[in-house]
């Protein structure tokens, strides 16, 4: 058989619908000059507006690039020191302990992480559920993936490579600085493009160790739509899947093939 | 003095050695090769020449001292490795640079040597190139100026031409052999391949399992192998299990299992009754319809079958008792490209100074 049969074709075709139709329903209705998500009235750029002028939306929306900023910061910074040292030590137990956390239900992270602060931070440290407990939850889930992304591009290399290094005279951090970070860090971007926006994206976990008083955007939206789905939702939703999509091409054209490899 | 000299080195990989009690002395501005096996340990030696790798047991001295405490970035010597394994992020200028820029060269040496440098390899127009751009031949000659480019005390080449067609193969031989008279730099070479060993050494070392069976000029490993292990190695050979019937200073008288006597050339420390082998090369056999009294060891038997390789042609010829000799023939004489047919009654023999008496 030659051809692709058509019924091959439909499925591909049924499968994509049903994964994109209800987020293009939601760009739709952003743009509908309606209260109600229901008939489509005109097109109007109203609640766009209506964004940048709600308060609490742009205090959550600076919580959030704050949040993500930072943890993806520490985050690539922890994991590509974590994937170098399995790398170099060849550690066959520690790639496990890194995809774990990637793996695991956020929900459970998020509880033991809740547990954790409340047992630890809290009464040694005297600190309260907030802003700083949220980066560090982020910094929890999102260093397994810089760490796979970095390992898995270190995994492709030539070891022959860094031995020349320091054959033609070049000492461990030279090594380091000249050849291994040049070559690493197609990789080290597209881990940090990563988890900024997972951890842009993130609200199980943020939901429990965000404390009162703290709100990020899927906190905020999720707020909103205790009441009913606004238009304004659907507004802050198409933003944020923007800015999310933007950083996962993005990542994917600075390096496909780790990004693929862990299926994001 | 030696410039390095290899002192009873030992290397375990659990109870396994991989390199076992090997001793090397290298003159400055040879070219040695290391030649043996898959798996016999060659690698692993540089490695530890180069600092990649420690001795369990042993010294590495270059220059008469020890050089176990210096790391591989302050070893005056480079290594050419299997995968040319040069920097995929740098241009092949910057690919040669590299060295210099880790001494401190100024920036106007390094242009001018950088340049001189590929100029040697002819690749002065691909200078902007990228690894990826290039063919396998190119790649290799940027590894070798990236090497010699600040003009180390010892090279040490790991497999250099294996990945490199037949004709490039013998194409770079010839380049490796100019390069390293012009620049006398001595040169450790490490391959599988006989030929290339022979080819291009002053000395090799023939490995076996670990350990260095023999270490001589190219001649005298093919002329004089020391064991069954060097002669079968090296080039093509007819063994036979003999035994030591006659030991005097002049001459040897074997006795070959069906065969007969064989009058070989002395061999010190041989006395009569030693049990051991006898190697003779095919082209030291002659063949002919019958050979005249001239030569002390002759045998008939008839062609089994022949081999034509246009320069020359070998033919196996079965004796009385099944041995098989290997002869070989040149066909130098225009249209005479065989002399033998399969079934042919012939008869082969050497004088009594060509083979050699081996005893393991
Ligand atoms: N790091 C290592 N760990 C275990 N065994 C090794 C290691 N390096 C080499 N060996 C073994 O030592 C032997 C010699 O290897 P090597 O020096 O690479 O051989 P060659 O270069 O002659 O082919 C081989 O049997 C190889 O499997
Ligand atoms: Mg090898």
């Amino acid at each position: 058989m030659r051809r692709n049969p058509l019924w091959l074709w439909a499925a591909a075709l049924a499968a994509y619908a049903f994964l994109y139709l209800p987020l293009l329903i939601v760009v739709l209705y952003s743009f509908n000059d309606s209260r109600l998500n229901a008939e489509w009235v005109g097109f109007t750029l109203h609640w766009y507006s209506e964004l940048f002028n709600d308060a609490n939306m742009l205090i959550a929306a600076r919580n959030s690039l704050l949040i993500a900023a930072t943890a993806s910061l520490a985050a690539t910074l922890l994991g590509t020191l974590a994937g170098l040292a399995i790398h170099r030590y060849k550690l066959r137990i520690l790639p496990v302990l890194a995809i774990t956390p990637v793996a695991m239900p956020e929900i459970l992270l998020g509880v033991s992480l809740l547990l954790f602060f409340n047992l630890v931070f809290r009464p040694w440290l005297g600190l309260e559920l907030g802003m700083w407990s949220v980066i560090v939850a982020h910094i929890t889930f999102c260093i397994g993936f810089v760490t796979i992304v970095v390992r898995v591009s270190l995994l492709g290399m030539d070891e022959s490579i860094f031995e020349a290094a320091r054959d033609l005279g070049a000492t461990p951090w030279q090594t380091f600085r000249l050849v291994t970070f040049p070559l690493i860090l197609p990789a080290v971007m597209a881990g940090a493009l990563m988890s900024f926006s997972l951890s842009l994206d993130d609200f199980v976990i943020t939901f429990f160790t965000a404390g009162v008083g703290v709100s990020t955007l899927p906190l905020e939206i999720y707020s909103m739509i205790k009441i009913a789905v606004t238009p304004e939702v659907n507004a802050v939703s198409t933003l944020l899947m923007l800015l999310t999509l933007g950083m996962i091409v993005l990542a994917s054209r600075i390096h496909g093939k780790a990004v693929r490899s862990i299926g994001v | 003095m030696a410039l390095l000299e290899l002192r009873k080195l030992t290397r375990r990989f659990g109870d396994f050695s991989a390199v076992d009690n090997v001793s090397l002395s290298i003159e400055s501005g040879e070219f040695v090769t290391l030649l043996g096996p898959s798996g016999c340990g060659k690698t692993t030696i540089l490695r530890m020449i180069a600092g990649f790798d420690l001795p369990d047991v042993g010294q590495i001295l270059l220059d008469g001292s020890n050089i176990a405490d210096i790391p591989p970035e302050k070893r005056p010597l480079h290594t050419v490795f299997q995968s040319y394994a040069l920097f995929p992020h740098m241009t092949v200028a910057d690919n040669v640079a590299f060295p210099l820029r880790m001494a401190h060269f100024d920036k106007a040496a390094i242009a001018a040597k950088v340049h001189e440098a590929l100029e040697s390899v002819y690749l002065s127009d691909r200078a902007r190139a990228y690894p990826h751009e290039l063919s396998g031949g190119r790649k290799q000659r940027v590894a070798l100026a990236r090497s010699l480019v600040n003009r180390p005390r010892l090279l040490l080449l790991d497999e250099p031409l294996a990945a490199l067609d037949a004709k490039l193969r013998e194409e770079m031989q010839h380049e490796l052999i100019d390069l390293q008279r012009e620049i006398g730099i001595t040169f450790i070479f490490v391959t599988h391949a006989q030929d290339e060993a022979l080819a291009l050494s002053h000395r090799v070392a023939v490995m076996n399992r670990g350990r260095i069976e023999q270490y001589d000029e190219p001649s005298k490993i093919y002329g004089f192998p020391r064991n069954r292990f060097v002669a079968d190695f090296i080039g093509n050979t007819n063994l036979l299990e003999v035994a030591v019937t006659e030991a005097t200073p002049t001459h040897l008288r074997l006795a070959a299992a069906g065969l007969g006597d064989i009058v070989s050339p002395p061999r010190e420390g041989t006395r009569a009754g030693q049990k051991g082998w006898f190697s003779v090369r095919p082209e030291q056999v002659r063949i002919g319809g019958h050979l005249d009294g001239e030569l002390e060891n002759h045998y008939s038997g008839k062609v089994r079958s022949f081999i034509y390789v246009g320069d020359v042609t070998t033919y196996t010829v079965e004796l009385a008792d099944g041995t098989a000799i290997e002869a070989l023939l040149s066909n130098s004489a225009p249209g005479r490209a065989r002399f033998f047919e399969v079934g042919d009654d012939v008869a082969v023999g050497w004088p009594h100074d060509a083979g050699v008496f081996l005893h393991d």
